[in-house]
């Protein structure tokens, strides 16, 4: 495969790509950190749905929606807009194509799932979609259903039966509330589900009393509620910006910080004091600006939230934030400082992103000067342990949890 | 003194191409651009990627009309070609390996040697 570079001159071409040969310095890196003595959780994986989209359309059972989607199948992930591999520069974007895995029967998001993990050193891995985060912004919400009950019958049948360190999530269609609720309640017991999933590229509000029997059985069934961002360029305020870099650094935030602002303001942390909120690629470096707008404005505007009983910031430190990507400045006080602020020793979980571009090694927690062991620790594994209430037994059969 | 490093013979670059010899536990990228050699360790300072192993491309740069200070597009700059890490994008410059984004990183560099038809590095 010849890869397109900015001129031919300088032309590369790849025979074969291997998920393991990309990350020796992963490798290397894990051997030197000794990642084989603790548990790494990666909260926060992707596989990219779309190459298996046909199986998935097998599973829709609108015989309508079925004929549709098969013959235009691009309808399910409505364009967000984008380059994320900055012009091919992130060569597993296009090599991802011609890797080979075995016809064995596992499926190939497994075995690709497998091979990352294995090569950073990361132990179970928290499996989300990728092209299915930006399904809210479909105007056709009976097509966000049909595909979301498809992609959790493929996701519960074809996936995560077929390795114990592969977890998911329950994707709830939003915009339909009596349906995110009953797919909660048809797949939220199965085998390897340890959340449930509001994409956050929509423009659902959701203090909407609609929600409120979602919440209330997550938070019945014991199941963090994870809200993952994304982007959409083509949103009316993003599509003032011009570069993907604007679109993406204010877009992966834009969506989490209302739905927070929503979450804290209406008080639901008070009427769901048992349920774990996640907030999932994000970053963190917004949560210190919002938490500090939020409570400036609460002590003049108390009234306005009636049911809070502490400052925003209280109820922003009591949640969890997954880390990717993590903005990590020449200045580490500054990084420093937020970990500080969301209470990062147990309330930060380690993510990855794995494939996608901006992604995060453990070692971006690991390496950190300011951390203790048990700190990185907690960050890279025992707070996602305990989020999730997740056995490794198997891997590490004398972990024990944290109280 | 460092040791030296026997990269291969000079027949075996093409302008513009480049060899991956092994270091120890790591690997140094070695270039052949427009006649100038050049060495750099395979290790991105972000976060440890195999920065040799990817793209080498020109400098973007924007066009910029120096009277009215309009933009009228970008172009690629041949006369300044960046070494690419392929895990995140990070761009170096190949002249002295310092990073585009942040001046404050850059990949560590080495000196190349041509004696005769052989090429050495010293690392």
């Amino acid at each position: 495969m010849e890869l397109p570079t900015s001129d031919r001159y300088h032309k590369m071409s790849i025979d074969s790509f291997n998920t393991e040969q990309l990350l020796t310095n992963a490798s290397r890196q894990a051997e030197a950190r000794n990642y084989q003595d603790f548990p790494i959780i990666d909260s926060d994986a992707h596989q990219y749905e779309s190459e298996s989209i046909q199986e998935i359309i097998d599973y829709i059972e609108d015989d309508v929606l079925h004929q549709i989607v098969s013959a235009a199948p691009g309808i399910m992930s409505r364009g967000r807009g984008g380059y994320q591999p900055i012009g091919g520069r992130v060569t597993r974007y296009p090599l991802r194509q011609i890797e080979e895995t075995p016809a064995d029967g596992v499926h190939r998001d497994v075995h690709l799932s497998r091979r990352f993990m294995d090569a950073i050193g990361i132990d179970y891995i928290g499996l989300f979609p990728t092209g299915m985060l930006s399904v809210g912004l479909m105007p056709q919400k009976e097509i966000e259903v049909a595909y979301a009950r498809a992609y959790m019958r493929w996701m519960t049948e074809k996936i995560l039966p077929h390795d114990p360190r592969v977890k998911g999530y329950v994707y709830l269609p939003f915009n339909t509330p009596d349906e995110a609720y009953k797919m909660l309640v048809d797949f939220g017991d199965k085998p390897g589900i340890i959340g449930a999933l509001v994409t956050s590229p929509r423009y659902a509000p959701i203090h909407d009393n609609a929600y409120m029997k979602t919440y209330a059985l997550c938070e019945e069934m014991g199941l963090p509620l994870t809200f993952h961002s994304g982007l959409n360029w083509n949103d009316p305020l993003m599509s003032v910006t011009n570069r993907f870099i604007s679109a993406h650094a204010l877009g992966f935030t834009l969506y989490n910080v209302i739905h927070m602002c929503n979450w804290i303001t209406n008080g639901l942390s008070e009427r769901f004091p048992k349920l774990d909120v996640i907030w999932t690629e994000s970053g963190l470096a917004w949560v210190p600006w919002l938490g500090q707008r939020l409570d400036n404005d609460y002590k003049m505007r108390s009234s306005e939230c009636p049911s809070l009983k502490k400052l925003p910031s209280d109820y922003m430190r009591d949640m969890y934030y997954t880390s990717q990507p993590m903005e990590i400045p020449n200045d580490l006080s500054f990084l420093e400082a937020t970990f500080k602020f969301i209470n990062a020793e147990t309330q930060l979980l380690y993510a990855s992103d794995y494939p996608h571009w901006d992604m995060d090694l453990p070692s971006t927690i690991y390496d950190l000067p300011f951390l203790d062991e048990a700190a990185k620790r907690n960050i890279l594994g025992g707070n996602s342990i305990r989020v999730f209430n997740m056995d490794v037994s198997e891997r590490y059969p004398d972990y024990h949890k944290a109280a | 003194m460092g040791k030296e490093l026997l990269v291969g013979k000079t027949s075996e670059f093409e302008d513009g191409g480049k060899k991956i010899i092994p270091n120890g536990k790591s690997e140094i990228g070695v270039y052949l651009i427009k006649g100038e050699w050049f060495a750099y360790q395979n290790l991105c300072p972000h976060q440890g990627g195999p920065a040799c192993e990817g793209l080498l491309m020109a400098k973007v740069e924007e066009i910029i009309d120096p009277e009215k200070k309009t933009y009228h597009g970008m172009r690629f700059n041949h006369d300044e070609m960046h070494i690419v890490c392929p895990w995140h994008g990070w761009e170096f410059r190949m002249e002295d390996g310092v990073a585009c984004g942040d001046a404050a990183w850059k990949l560590r560099k080495y000196d190349v040697e041509v004696r005769g038809e052989e090429v050495y590095v010293l690392a």
